[in-house]
């Protein structure tokens, strides 16, 4: 794109040297809005201990209301947490108000400030903090040659677009030298679409470039998966896994999360395990591991991702309806029922089906059980299993 | 883009247009007619020209003089009330609360001076500030400040003053606090991240989402203020002296007081013009502000 190679590289030392925040550590940190919580149901954040390690690229997956804005919102300290601390190195930065944190945040809709030009608006933070003006004017352009703003630095911020706006409003967090982490929440939501993903490969430079830590909020899996090195998926105030988004495919840690991330979801279907058989109805699946904890009080369900399920014609497999085939681009997928319950299945290529009778063939690698939501571990077979 | 031209549309609008004539436009005719008529009694009149105006513009004239002071005395109170009720304005709104219980108990409050007839709010005045029996006026004399609005001028200018803060401050305040709650929460946000002061979030978010409902303000405001009638004229008529006689007084005077029709006349049709050039001047000089920057930086 634009020759970012220079300012990121001085911008990268100079921060090596100023930033003191390495890592953001969340410690037992749990919010209510209401002011006497009792029951779990009154979280909107439940108990969440984590730690954001310094220059990394994380997500904040999950759907609305899910309790990610509040996580973020505590983390710049815009929200006080009703229990827990968070801590920036081995600080307590709990009761820090926001402007005293190192950390800059980027909002849903844009943030500029309509009476400034471009080049008043990157400085704002810098004069507010008193930084000399030589200096802050070395800093404001080199953000902006960062950002690929030089053009319109003396331009009124209120009349550009969208997207330009959000570059500004990122900008003003970039331009302080003690940022060390940058958050935000939900901040390609008004952008065009042919324009976020040169928003997003935007971010990804700088972040490549700057040694800065950035949590991105968001609904959209495609947006979280792309942008971030470990995602965290929220579901109902809690975290229910952290990983990269391989683990969150391969190994999703709740039916949540298999539901939640892939398009289409994870197959979940109730089922009964013995030892290394699952019985699905009158199907029997084998699986790959043992699982003898199970207790029958849980709810117990199988979890398989469309991906490793084939459709194949009758006869070997597991007999199935085919309901529907849908072309989605680069796959095809189907739509069947097997002993009446709905399932998708991918239709690998030169497979053709004749009537509606088919078989699924499952790969018991890729094969998960979850009690109660939860995956269950199980025991590996063969070498230390009985 | 290209505009769609019909005909048609003509005769839709067609109707207010004979509405407004028959309500304004023929009434302001006979305005014009008399402005150039003058009469001796018995329902008979003549053409006169313009000496009417001419002798209203004269400030050596009696009607000029007594004209141009009336003028100067409403410009000075239009001025006065808006140096004030602006600022008090914007200061209230600032300090109303954003959310519970009492917004409604403030917007309520706020809202009482507004719904009271404007000649009740002279009468409440008129009282209110009496020496002898008057709340206000007894405190401030038992205080020690000789005060007496129908006696002294300045008295009488403080009281009617006071008396229109009292009464409009509401209206700024409540197009202020519009203006204040369609601002996001997220430029607070912003802001706080930013570092920026009390005074600089004021300065760089509050008042510049706050200067389209403040363009309104200051307009309704002085249009109101010059046009003032009802409360001076029941709190002082208009005295002591002529110390209080704004525009408005004068022409009621000269009309029906002393039935000099032709001079009345001439009088509304220059005060109607003057308070619409004001209001063009106003209305273009503060929307350009905006444009002109842009053009400026751009």
């Amino acid at each position: 794109m634009q020759p970012v190679a220079l300012p990121a590289q001085t911008l990268r030392r100079k921060r090596l040297e100023e930033s003191p925040v390495a890592r953001i550590t969340l410690d037992h940190l749990a919010h209510a809005y209401r002011s006497d919580p009792r029951r779990p149901e009154d979280y909107a954040l439940k108990e969440v201990n984590h730690v954001w390690s310094q220059g990394g690229a994380y997500a904040l997956l999950g759907p609305s209301g899910c309790g990610k804005t509040t996580l973020l919102n505590i983390i710049s300290g815009l929200v006080r947490p009703t229990r827990g601390r968070v801590l920036f190195d081995e600080v307590d930065v709990t009761d820090l108000p926001t402007e005293a944190r190192n950390i800059a945040q980027v909002f849903q809709f844009p943030v500029v400030y309509d009476t400034m030009t471009v080049r008043e608006n990157l400085a704002f933070p810098l004069k507010n903090r008193r930084v000399a003006g030589e200096t802050t004017a070395r800093r404001v352009e080199e953000i902006a040659r960062l950002l690929d703003l030089t053009r319109v630095l003396d331009r009124r911020a209120s009349n550009l677009t969208a997207d330009m706006k959000q570059k500004i409003s990122l900008g003003r967090g970039l331009v302080r030298p003690d940022v060390a982490a940058i958050l935000f929440d939900e901040p390609l939501t008004v952008i065009d679409p042919h324009l976020k993903w040169q928003l997003r490969s935007t971010l990804k430079e700088i972040h490549h470039a700057l040694d800065i830590t950035m949590i991105y909020v968001t609904h959209d899996q495609t947006e979280a998966l792309t942008f971030a090195d470990k995602v965290v998926v929220m579901h109902d105030g809690a975290v229910v896994q952290t990983g990269t988004p391989e683990e969150l495919f391969e190994r999703p840690a709740h039916t949540f999360v298999g539901h939640f991330i892939g398009s289409p979801g994870m197959n979940i279907l109730p089922c009964r395990v013995e030892g290394t058989t699952a019985f699905v109805g009158s199907t029997t699946i084998s699986l790959q591991r043992a699982y003898r904890t199970l207790s029958d009080s849980d709810r117990v369900e199988l979890g398989i991702r469309p991906e490793f399920v084939r459709l194949q014609p009758k006869g070997a497999g597991l007999p199935v309806q085919v309901r529907r085939i849908d072309d989605i681009g680069r796959a095809r997928i189907a739509r069947v029922e097997m002993n009446g319950r709905p399932l998708a299945a991918s239709v690998p290529d030169g497979i053709f089906i004749d009537g509606d009778e088919a078989a699924l063939a499952i790969d018991p690698r890729h094969v998960h059980i979850y009690a109660d939501g939860h995956l269950v571990p199980g025991e590996a077979t063969g070498g230390h299993g009985a | 883009m290209t505009k769609t031209v019909n005909n048609r549309a003509w005769f839709f609008v067609l109707p207010v247009f004979a509405i407004v004539a028959f309500s304004a436009v023929l009434p302001l005719m006979t305005v014009v007619n008399y402005s150039v008529q003058d009469t001796f009694g018995n329902n008979q009149f003549f053409w006169n020209g313009i000496a009417w105006f001419q002798e209203l513009l004269d400030p050596s004239s009696q009607l000029g003089e007594q004209f141009l002071s009336s003028l100067m005395r409403t410009l000075l109170f239009s001025f006065i009330i808006l140096l004030i009720e602006v600022p008090l304005g914007i200061a209230v709104a600032l300090a109303m609360p954003r959310e519970g219980w009492t917004v409604a108990l403030c917007l309520v409050l706020m809202a009482l001076p507004l719904l009271i007839p404007w000649n009740v709010v002279g009468t409440i005045w008129q009282v209110f500030a009496r020496g002898d029996i008057g709340l206000l006026g007894w405190i401030v004399n038992h205080l020690g400040i000789d005060y007496n609005y129908t006696g002294d001028p300045i008295d009488a200018w403080i009281t009617i003053i006071v008396m229109d803060v009292w009464h409009w401050t509401s209206l700024v305040a409540l197009l202020c606090y519009a203006g204040l709650k369609s601002i996001p929460d997220a430029y607070y946000q912003a802001a706080r991240i930013d570092g920026a002061s009390r005074w600089a979030v004021f300065r760089t978010i509050q008042l510049p989402k706050m200067r389209r409902v403040l363009l309104i303000a200051v307009l309704l405001r002085f249009m109101d203020s010059f046009m003032i009638y009802t409360e001076p004229f029941v709190l002082t008529g208009g005295g002591p002296g002529n110390a209080t006689t704004f525009l408005s007084i004068d022409l009621v005077k000269l009309a029906l007081g002393q039935f000099d029709l032709g001079k009345a006349a001439a009088m509304s049709l220059v005060y109607n013009l003057i308070i619409l050039a004001i209001c063009w001047v106003f209305y273009t000089v503060m929307t350009n502000v905006d444009a002109q920057r842009d053009r400026v930086e751009a």
